[in-house]
């Protein structure tokens, strides 16, 4: 049976008429074409299918698309304002965070939550944090420090 | 149209783009054509392998009438960063500005055949072929420049793509000026000498990875990305083990839902929907019914299936009389090491997206090895060659994985059938279960040393590893490798399939070969550096050793001192390296937190110093895995391991400090950079631990049960 949810999705109020116990993500690639929030394990533990709702990290994987009826979504497509990049992406730009990329979407969706909560983070806390998050390529030293420098950014330091 | 130079025997391979079909679709301008041959050759292939290799010519490099210079390469972008180091080789061999210089990569309508992106050859191989075409290419602009300029081409100078009078710059002409209105075909079989790197303005500089602001926007299109008009999502019907075969499907409970189609051909079923959560719906709606005939082997009684397997053997590295070596020993040694099945594991799964259009085949693929797969596609689709094309799109990692193209001939097999465009995207427990493992191995080493601590032999032989990495570095009179392989027509061996991982097989001999080394230098009293020093005669692998040292401020001392500090080093991809860990170990638990990773590599000149340091952290980083957790278990074909929960790759909490040295070698050749650095991780890892606690462990992964068992033992 399907259902019209309403929800704003990246800063735009929209809707979609779908099963409602269809997977977010899948909807989110597949009806609104953003195949940035990637596919990686489908069960909640790689974290490449990160988004925003409310402001907070929640995998899309295994989310029905009812679940954000009403809802704020953020999705890596709604970081950079008119083509300019998002602190965080452009920390993880400047540090190299990243290889293949395929985990970083995910990656700076993880971290905008976490500084979203805790704007000013220490080094363990960006770790517990992205613990839950999977690199394989290996630039996860790189991706700490993209997250302490695009933290001090935000905070309107240099 | 000028042509310079045309050879009438030479055959195309019919792939792709015919020759005459380039300048239609690229206008005018110079192209260069070569022989993969030359690149080939280099590679030191295995016979059968370069027998089966076809013969072709290829277009290599275009010179567009605009100056624009595109380089056309089969190799693939999965994150080892080519696409920022190869346009920084071909502006310094052509003089041109490096902005100037665009790549088309994994396209086999489009580049000239190539054998996959595997082995770290990027560089080492198919660069000096790259650079070839190019220098024959300016030598091309030079002979028009000469004409042009009324100037014999001795006296000109080629900067930034401008040829100029050598003096008087004003008398100058550009590469654009030069190709304008001009068709020219080079083709290439004897290589010209290639520039000085002393002449280089952008090779040896750090460039930062071309391809990072797509990736973080999101805009970036990974295969799983595309979608077509009509386009069908596919799951296919998959085996409870390797070791069964199909009875019997009961499909209906599938075909009742909406908007599914059930597909069933000779072996494969599949259930189709234009809606991902349909297909994923149906697919366990099927009802199957399997045989089992499994191999009575598990991740228990693995190392014993081993040896016990029909094997033959072939010897290396022989030197001296083992024998001899023995009698000449204070203290000999045998040891036996293991070494598990591994996941390659990249996050992006293996993906496929095929569509006909009439009797023509595009597949767009997440695989290391386009032109393979177009073999294949071609053989298993009965179609002619010339009918398919594969793209590769950015590839989510692969590490070894996705020079198995399976998914590709399913998605192609799929779209033949339904009539659509089919996308197969595996998921996460198709990638463990279809991957092509890191071959589990066993190593006995027998080694002797003498009274000042000499090594006096070496008799090291391998079962199912091969002889990657298996050079006995050291300098040992007396020596030999024995490799062991299933013998021809025996019993398989592995329950599954078994392919390359990062540096394929090296870390198996690293690990042995190391930790046996350490073992000598406790038994002669020594310190395992200045053991290691005595030991070796070779230049490159002692400047690693020492420049890794110096790197982690490592003083000698008794051994073991109860630091925690691990040494091991080793060759890879002509890349020489030494790695230093430092560990702590929680003696209760047993688990063991990685301080510091310190490695040193020579590997030749490094065109892209930051792309090679990114590979040498990645490289650390996944080593820690293999050292630490990763192991597939499994019960004769039946995988256990099959997500992240069981199977445990590196995590933000494991990685230490990592602190890298590329040693400074612009008169070597360039060597490859994304493996090396993971071969010692392991080693150095037990070697920490035999230096913290006097504890040893004889393989990986060292797991807390590992060490804690290893603690009571020592």
């Amino acid at each position: 049976m399907e259902k019209t949810i309403q929800f704003t999705l990246n800063g735009k109020k929209t809707s979609v008429t779908i099963d409602p116990g269809q997977n977010l993500l899948w909807v989110l690639r597949n009806h609104f074409g953003l195949t940035g929030t990637k596919f990686g394990c489908g069960i909640g533990f790689c974290g490449a299918c990160t988004i925003l709702i409310d402001n907070e990290a929640v995998r899309s994987c295994q989310l029905p698309v009812s679940e954000v009826e009403g809802k704020n979504v953020l999705t890596i497509e709604g970081l950079a304002v008119d083509g300019k990049l998002h602190p965080l992406q452009q920390a993880f730009v400047d540090n190299e965070a990243l290889q293949c990329g395929f985990c970083t979407p995910g990656m700076i969706m993880n971290a905008l939550a976490l500084l979203k909560r805790n704007s000013n983070p220490t080094r363990q806390q960006i770790i517990e944090a992205m613990d839950d998050n999977l690199c394989r390529c290996g630039a996860h030293v790189r991706i700490i420090k993209a997250i302490e420098d695009a933290s001090v950014k935000m905070r309107g330091g240099k | 149209m000028k042509k310079t130079e045309t050879k009438s025997t030479v055959k195309n391979r019919n792939t792709g783009l015919r020759r005459r079909d380039f300048f239609k679709i690229l206008g005018g301008g110079i192209i260069v054509f070569f022989s993969p041959w030359d690149a080939l050759e280099l590679m030191e292939m295995p016979a059968e392998q370069a027998r089966s290799l076809p013969k072709d010519f290829n277009a290599f490099v275009h010179i567009a009438e605009d100056g624009t210079v595109t380089c056309y390469t089969g190799k693939i972008e999965m994150g080892q960063g080519i696409i920022t180091s190869l346009p920084v080789m071909a502006a310094d061999e052509l003089d041109v500005p490096l902005e100037k210089v665009k790549l088309v990569l994994g396209d086999t309508a489009l580049c000239p055949f190539d054998q996959g992106t595997y082995g770290s050859l990027t560089t080492r191989s198919f660069g000096p072929a790259m650079r070839a075409a190019l220098a024959e290419a300016k030598g091309v602009l030079m002979e028009l420049a000469s004409e042009k300029l009324k100037v014999p081409a001795s006296q000109l100078v080629a900067e930034k793509g401008v040829i100029y009078v050598s003096g008087n710059k004003a008398k100058r002409v550009t590469y654009g000026e030069l190709t304008r209105g001009k068709r020219i075909e080079k083709f290439l079989e004897v290589k010209p000498p290639v520039k000085d790197y002393t002449k280089f303005i952008y090779v040896g500089k750090s460039y930062k990875k071309v391809d990072s602001v797509e990736k973080v926007k999101g805009e970036a299109k990974f295969t799983g990305d595309l979608k077509l008009p009509g386009m069908l999502f596919a799951r296919i019907l998959r085996p409870p083990s390797h070791g069964a075969t199909l009875k019997s499907a009961d499909t209906s409970a599938a075909e009742k839902i909406e908007g599914v189609k059930v597909v069933r051909d000779d072996g494969l079923i599949a259930v189709v929907s234009e809606n991902k959560d349909k297909v994923d719906e149906a697919i366990v709606k099927i009802k199957a019914e399997y045989e089992f005939n499994e191999l009575p082997v598990n991740d228990r009684n693995l190392f014993e299936w081993i040896l016990k397997a029909q094997t033959s053997s072939s010897v290396s590295n022989t030197a001296g009389d083992i024998e001899l070596g023995r009698k000449q020993s204070e203290h000999v040694f045998e040891t036996e090491f293991h070494d598990v099945y591994l996941a390659h594991a990249p996050i992006e799964t293996h993906t496929a997206l095929a569509q006909f259009e009439g009797e023509k085949l595009t597949v767009w693929a997440s695989t290391q090895q386009p032109f393979p797969l177009q073999d294949s596609l071609a053989n298993e689709l009965k179609m002619p060659r010339d009918n398919v094309r594969v793209i590769v799109p950015y590839v989510g990692g692969a590490f070894g994985a996705k020079n198995a193209y399976q998914q590709a001939i399913e998605a192609a097999r799929l779209a033949k059938l339904t009539g659509k465009p089919v996308m197969v995207v595996w998921t996460r427990e198709e990638e463990f279960f279809y991957d092509t493992f890191h071959s589990s191995a066993v190593v006995k080493v027998n080694s002797g040393i003498d009274r000042e601590g000499r090594i006096t032999f070496w008799d090291y032989h391998v079962w199912m590893a091969g002889t990657r990495g298996a050079e006995t570095v050291y300098d040992v009179p007396n020596r030999k490798t024995t490799s062991y392989s299933r013998a021809r027509n025996a019993p398989p061996v592995h329950p599954f399939a078994t392919g390359p991982w990062r540096a394929p097989n090296n870390n198996t001999n690293t690990f042995a070969r190391e930790c046996q080394i350490d073992i000598m230098a406790a038994k002669a009293g020594m310190d395992p550096l200045e053991f290691r020093l005595k030991n070796l005669k070779d230049q490159k692998m002692i400047d690693c050793l020492k420049a890794v040292a110096d790197k982690f401020g490592y003083t000698p001392s008794k051994f073991p001192s109860g630091r925690g500090i691990g040494i091991a080093c080793g060759i890879d991809a002509g890349t020489w390296q030494a790695t230093m860990a430092e560990i702590k170990v929680d003696r209760t638990t047993g688990k063991i937190t990685v301080l510091r990773l310190a490695c040193a590599q020579d590997m030749g000149l490094c065109v892209n110093p930051q792309g090679a340091l990114l590979q040498m952290e990645g490289c650390l980083t996944m080593g820690l895995g293999y050292a630490l957790t990763e192991e597939v278990l499994f019960e004769g074909g039946n995988i256990k391991t099959l997500n992240f929960d069981t199977y445990e790759i590196p995590r933000f909490s494991w990685v230490p400090k990592l602190e890298c040295v590329i040693l400074d070698r612009k008169d070597q050749p360039p060597q490859g950079g994304g493996e090396p650095a993971i071969i010692a991780v392991g080693a150095a890892i037990a070697n920490a631990l035999f230096d913290a606690t006097g504890a040893r462990i004889y393989r990986v992964p060292l797991t807390p049960t590992r060490v804690l068992e290893a603690l009571k033992k020592a």
